[in-house]
């Protein structure tokens, strides 16, 4: 069917991905500016990453991102597997519309909103209970809110698909529900499992409004650290950082989409044989 | 051991056994949904209630920065203390409503020119082949994980005074003075746009691509010149989708911080800078959490027509 797209529409198409991509390429190019000066082209240069590589202050909150962001997928994956689970697999219990909307409404919800209510929590629970303090904990907790929602979306669509004729034979063969998902479900979402986990990583290594909100004095994570930076200007060792992560969050969701594909390769080819 | 003795044994063993595994299997989902439905209980949605609570405290000087509601007098009275000053205050203070008016309005046009951008997009890629429509999505998804605040600063380096689109157009003589584009209402059009194009092109194109093709050439061998066919067809078959792709863009860029904070002006007042000003400046924590409480009741409906139109293209 590829002929017969109007010119138009691939003309549109090509302006929009153009939209999209110009400002990042620019950006990266712009990482490489011997000059400090942002508007003139001083030459070639990488000396704005290695900069990066002596301030304190970077290297911290790109750790600490990077802690937060590992603890937070594997969470979420875990919830959010259980909810998708739960949502395909249960069709009827009580309480399924609350946790049908409870993973949906973070998709939408405005993040200073989501950021303010999860703080006044955290603020009444440390008062009533002495726990959680700001910081790393807080932040791991109120990602996972949030990261879970969009675990159980994609674990979801997967889990509607999967052939459930093997897990059924397993559970004849004497298996209990449990081992024979295990067994055989588990290995066929895998994928998607890794994608999301992938996935929720570059959400948590993302956000600055949540973060913000719910963060404590002296835990700064990498998109905040940038953000008061930026507030005054843009400066060429930014660039260089932005560009690094761009790249990164580029790795992670190529990889997340390569997975996602070969499941789906997997799957039709299975669909094949199943016919023959 | 005789044989009977045997069953026997079996058979109780059998009784005992059952009574668990009986209620493990009426009981054993609630091990798998309750884990997720707790966790967002109360870390999602308990949060909104507390919201809800301090919306009527007082600002206190102490910490937390707000009086109890409900507290109990030494002779067991339980005593709660609502205090409405916080939302009259939002109708007194202009600066609140106007806000909001302005946020509505910059992100219901911005939502209009994401759908008039992104429509066609969807729809050439859903024409393509497989294997290019693939790529294709890969290209749109890429921006879609990419930090707001990265891409952002990314649009910042064009649109500066000193940026690519204005040393472009000086160079080419076609315009003699920069652009002032930067701390302007058009800044922050241009960067939800920007940011949020790939929110709108996404759930189009999954209602797109279920489209069925046959369709529209029976509208075209019936004499239906192509723009009745698209609106006859096309257009009512995909509503799901505009609609779940403009609440996407909408809901979000209601409350947009970043885009207007790093490309607008003072006058580019939109109600998430308030609420952060509420909260980081003022520290008034009880009026920013009515304004936040406020926000979301303008918010239910859009939220519940997402709601019904995503879970429908997930049922489809």
């Amino acid at each position: 069917m590829a002929d017969r797209v109007s010119p138009l529409l691939i003309s549109i198409l090509g302006i929009g991905i153009a939209i999209l991509y110009i400002p990042i390429l620019v950006l990266i190019g712009y990482s490489f500016n011997a000059s400090a000066l942002v508007s003139v082209w001083g030459g070639f240069s990488t000396s704005w990453y290695t900069q990066l590589l002596h301030n304190d202050q970077i290297l911290d909150a790109a750790w600490l991102s990077l802690e937060i962001g590992v603890v937070v997928s594997t969470g979420a994956v875990i919830l959010g597997t259980l909810a998708a689970i739960s949502l395909v697999r249960f069709k009827q219990f009580r309480g399924r519309l609350m946790l049908t909307g409870m993973v949906n409404a973070p998709l939408v919800m405005p993040e200073i909103i989501t950021g303010i209510t999860q703080l006044l929590l955290f603020i009444s629970m440390l008062h009533l209970l002495g726990w959680p303090h700001r910081g790393f904990t807080t932040i791991v907790i109120a990602h996972i809110a949030f990261c879970t929602a969009y675990v159980t979306i994609t674990v979801q669509s997967r889990l509607q698909t999967a052939d459930r004729s093997l897990e059924e034979a397993a559970m004849d063969l004497g298996s209990g529900p449990v081992r024979a998902f295990l067994d055989t479900t588990l290995p066929i979402i895998a994928p998607a499992l890794a994608s999301s986990w992938l996935l929720s990583f570059t959400l948590s290594l993302d956000d600055l409004v949540i973060s913000s909100f719910v963060s404590g004095p002296g835990a700064s994570t990498l998109p905040m650290v940038i953000f008061s930076k930026v507030k005054l200007g843009v400066s060429p060792d930014v660039n260089a950082l932005a560009s690094l992560i761009i790249c990164l969050v580029g790795v992670c969701v190529l990889f997340a989409g390569y997975l996602m594909r070969r499941t789906e390769r997997q799957r039709l080819l299975d669909a094949q044989m199943a016919e023959r | 051991m005789s044989e009977a003795a045997a069953q026997d044994r079996f058979a109780r063993a059998g009784a005992r056994g059952r009574p668990r595994a009986e209620w493990l299997k009426r009981h054993g989902k609630w091990f798998i949904i309750l884990p997720p439905v707790l966790y967002l209980l109360v870390f999602f949605l308990i949060p909104f209630a507390f919201a809800l609570m301090i919306s009527f405290a007082d600002t206190a000087v102490r910490i937390p920065p707000f009086s109890d509601i409900l507290s109990i007098s030494p002779d067991w009275h339980i005593h709660l203390t609502l205090n409405l000053g916080n939302f009259q205050y939002l109708f007194t203070d202009e600066v609140y409503g106007l806000s909001y008016v302005y946020s509505i309005k910059t992100a219901f046009f911005s939502t209009v020119v994401c759908l008039l951008l992104g429509y066609p997009m969807a729809y050439a890629i859903a024409r393509t082949s497989k294997s290019t429509q693939s790529v294709l999505l890969l290209v749109i998804i890429l921006p879609f994980w990419t930090s707001f605040l990265l891409r952002v600063y990314a649009l910042e380096g064009i649109i500066r005074e000193t940026g690519l689109l204005n040393t472009a157009l000086l160079w080419l003589g076609i315009i003699h003075h920069p652009l002032q584009i930067m701390r302007t209402t058009l800044a922050v059009y241009l960067g939800i746009i920007y940011s949020y194009l790939p929110f709108m092109v996404l759930p189009l194109f999954a209602t797109l691509e279920k489209l069925d093709y046959s369709l529209l050439e029976a509208a075209a061998d019936l004499g239906s010149p192509p723009w009745r066919t698209f609106i006859d067809v096309t257009l009512p078959l995909s509503m799901p989708g505009v609609i779940a792709g403009s609440m996407l863009v909408f809901i979000p860029a209601i409350g947009e911080f970043v885009i207007p904070t790093l490309l607008g002006g003072p006058d580019n007042l939109m109600i998430g800078r308030v609420l952060w000003d509420e909260f980081f400046g003022n520290r008034d924590w009880p009026v920013a959490s009515a304004v936040a409480i406020a926000f979301l009741v303008f918010l239910v409906g859009p939220i519940a027509l997402y709601q019904h139109y995503s879970t429908k293209q997930l049922e489809a």
